[in-house]
């Protein structure tokens, strides 16, 4: 597969696993933050575990949208698609995710409720012209990746004077998270390693930008390294980080040039400024409330507001009380360390965010690593 | 009844099946005659039987049965109707058997066309008699409108495999290495490419096939190595593997450079985040064979058409948590685990 292949090259890999093994200073340890679940799950996929010296460990980062949206909000989504006159669409990812006592879109639909899987904002738009009765709600989530086709949908909407589309906003914010993390590394009182750098979104930075990401190598001294999402992408951005980290410096290095520029998509910013504006404070599941992370739509648009329309109570409801998510979250757990990993808790039971979807830490490590957890029982 | 009534043909061009279709009436005998027997036409079901009659020769009977349900109903490379004889025929031959005979059972959705009917009929008449399969009994019924979806077929297949051939889920040992005849995923990428929501488009066409003289071929090669057969369809060679792995209580090790998968497959599964080794087939087979006899089984595969790109992806290792391990052409190590939910449904 040409422009693919090249960069899943086994051999490549070897070379720079081998640089990596030569360049990292035995003497110390190497914590490197990877935020997206496109990276946690390239990582795990192709066993780049493997290939790293011990003493550079990734902490798996809460970068996977399906993961960090609070169970809360599942609940919402729930409850406005059991409305008779409510044809709620949604990405397929979303289906399987866990509400409130044991429910699920998937369950509501088999209920009799109008959920209907869609792959495109476009879907849902061509959905609310084709059934004028239907009030159509498209469940918007995501990253600044997935921001700029629901607000061109919500334009083309308004464009078009539907009055029975609507989007439930979920979208959240990568730098907020980001900052969130640095200035709260600790979970009720519990450090976590020190972080010594950030791989940096692949796809949110081709919106935002590489730009995005000096405050943190700024304000907090730490190198990030924007990275592609594939393993070639990942191995050459941990060789960059290290050798920041041995030079001294804290600067934003953009590995990902085929796809990222210094100021990303300034069209797709725009589109975003116009319909959305941020919320005071958003809930990150496994994270809790972030400030500034989240968006909503302007008043502008609040026509198409679902939260709005149909005035949506908050609901807020709480993980597990064993579930070890934060701590995982912040590399101050590992999942094996968690009670519930792999017992009460797998990808067909999701009790926290982390095993929700393939991106999320704990279920990365479930899908594709845990027979590493075995081989090393028996070694002990 | 005039004899004007009773030549009066079905308006396959522009008709739809109506429910005095499945009443049981005159309706029903010209359906049946005019699309099913003209299409499947054989001695057994000429006799006009509700069952069907045959002597059986020595050896174990095999018997299978399963529901299609694929949608679209069409797609490249197939339709509903070969793939339901297709498949049974693969699940009869999965046992090392020689299938003889398949009954079809017809749940067909009031207002389905005539015309797509005829073409579904056509299609499962052309592909028993390419296997030598006939579809010797059957069955129709109309459901209301909104009770189905167009049409579902259920086949079931009989077969006979001699007495001292055994082959059993249980049966795989360590060191015994995995074959697999050929590309994987092309089934479940031509479905997803014909999605009204999803069209795309490719040049990827199913790889629905009858494989029981591949079988036959695998069979006289070596018949005392063959441990284990079994199509990947639905969850693909991910999921029968893991299957394998529990029934067998063994793991597996495989190389993951070793799997054939087609550019233009793995460049699909890219577009729509799908792992091709989740993805169904419907003309591929997966044999655990004994070590010393790999190679004769790999050419005597490798000389049939269906097999042409058969290779060896792995080894049977032992494993008390009977994991599917996978070394990645990266170099790294991974766990091929079950599915979680459902990747792409109605794919059968």
């Amino acid at each position: 597969m040409k422009y693919m292949d090249e960069y899943r090259d086994g051999k490549i890999a070897r070379s720079i696993a081998a640089a990596i093994a030569a360049a990292a200073d035995p003497a110390r340890l190497y914590h490197f933050m990877e935020f997206c679940g496109g990276h946690t799950h390239a990582i795990s996929r192709y066993g780049l575990e493997d290939l790293l010296p011990g003493n550079v460990r990734m902490v798996h980062g809460p970068g996977c949208p399906v993961c960090v949206l609070p169970i809360g909000r599942i609940d919402m989504a729930i409850r406005l698609a059991q409305r008779p006159e409510v044809t709620l669409c949604t990405y397929g990812d979303l289906m399987r995710v866990p509400g409130s006592h044991g429910a699920s879109l998937l369950r509501a639909k088999a209920a009799g409720a109008d959920i209907r899987m869609v792959y495109s904002t476009l879907d849902a738009i061509a959905i609310a012209q084709a059934e004028p009765e239907r009030q159509v709600v498209f469940f918007a989530i995501g990253f600044e990746t997935t921001t700029p086709p629901t607000a061109l949908a919500v334009k083309l909407a308004c464009a078009r004077r539907l009055t029975n589309f609507t989007v439930f906003c979920n979208h959240v914010l990568t730098p907020p998270a980001i900052r969130g993390i640095l200035e709260h590394p600790d979970l009720d009182g519990v450090e976590g390693p020190k972080l010594d750098g950030f791989i940096g979104p692949a796809h949110v930075s081709a919106v935002i930008g590489s730009d995005a990401f000096a405050e943190f190598a700024r304000d907090f001294e730490k190198p990030v390294v924007v990275a592609g999402f594939e393993p070639l992408d990942v191995m050459q951005a941990i060789l960059m980080l290290i050798r920041q980290v041995n030079d001294g410096r804290h600067a934003v290095e953009n590995q990902y040039i085929r796809a990222v520029s210094p100021q990303g998509n300034r069209i797709a910013q725009a589109e975003v400024a116009e319909v959305f504006e941020l919320r005071e404070s958003f809930e990150w599941r496994g994270f809790g409330a972030v400030p500034a992370s989240g968006l909503r739509l302007r008043e502008a648009y609040a026509g198409f507001d679902a939260e709005r329309r149909f005035a949506m109570p908050e609901i807020s409801a709480a993980d597990n009380p064993a579930c070890e998510c934060g701590a995982i979250l912040r590399g101050i757990k590992r999942p094996t360390d968690c009670k519930l990993f792999g017992t009460l808790c797998t990808p067909e039971t999701p009790m926290g965010s982390c095993m929700v979807s393939s991106e999320g830490a704990c279920a990365a490590h479930w899908t594709y690593g845990r027979f590493r957890d075995h081989a090393r029982r028996a070694v002990a | 009844m005039s004899d004007r009534t009773r030549r009066r043909k079905l308006d396959i061009k522009n008709g739809r099946v109506d429910l005095s279709h499945g009443a049981g009436g005159r309706a029903m005998a010209h359906l049946i005659g005019e699309i099913f027997h003209e299409a499947f036409d054989n001695d057994l079901l000429r006799r006009g039987n509700d069952q069907a009659a045959f002597d059986v020769v020595g050896g174990r009977m095999v018997m299978t049965t399963d529901g299609y349900v694929v949608s679209p109903l069409f797609f490249p490379g197939g339709d509903i109707g070969s793939l339901a004889v297709h498949g049974t025929i693969n699940d009869v031959a999965m046992a090392g058997a020689r299938p003889l005979y398949l009954s079809a059972g017809f749940i067909i959705e009031e207002g389905f066309p005539l015309a797509d009917l005829k073409r579904i009929a056509d299609s499962m008449g052309a592909a028993s008699r390419d296997a030598g399969v006939p579809i010797v009994t059957g069955d129709t019924k109309v459901v209301e409108r909104g009770k189905a979806d167009g049409v579902f077929i259920t086949t079931t297949g009989v077969g006979v495999v001699p007495a001292e051939l055994v082959l059993s889920s249980e049966q795989a040992r360590p060191g015994d290495k995995v074959l697999l005849s050929g590309f994987i995923g092309d089934h479940g990428v031509a479905v997803m490419s014909q999605r009204r929501n999803l069209a795309f488009e490719t040049s990827i066409v199913s790889d629905s096939a009858a494989l029981h003289e591949l079988v036959a071929a695998m069979v006289a090669a070596a018949p005392q190595a063959l441990r284990v057969m079994r199509d990947p369809t639905r969850g693909g060679l991910a999921a029968t593997l893991n299957e394998l792995a529990q029934q067998s209580a063994v793991g597996f090790r495989l190389d993951e450079d070793a799997v054939p998968i087609r550019p233009e497959v793995a460049a699909a599964c890219e577009l729509l985040g799908l792992d091709p080794l989740y993805v169904a087939n419907e003309g591929k087979l997966i044999a655990i064979v004994a070590s010393e006899a790999a190679d004769t089984v790999l050419a005597a595969m490798r000389a049939h058409p269906l097999g042409r790109d058969a290779a060896i992806i792995g080894e049977v290792i032992a494993d008390d948590h009977h994991f599917v391990q996978m070394t990645t052409s990266f170099g790294g190590g991974r766990i091929v685990d079950w599915l979680s939910g459902e990747q792409l449904p109605r794919i059968c």
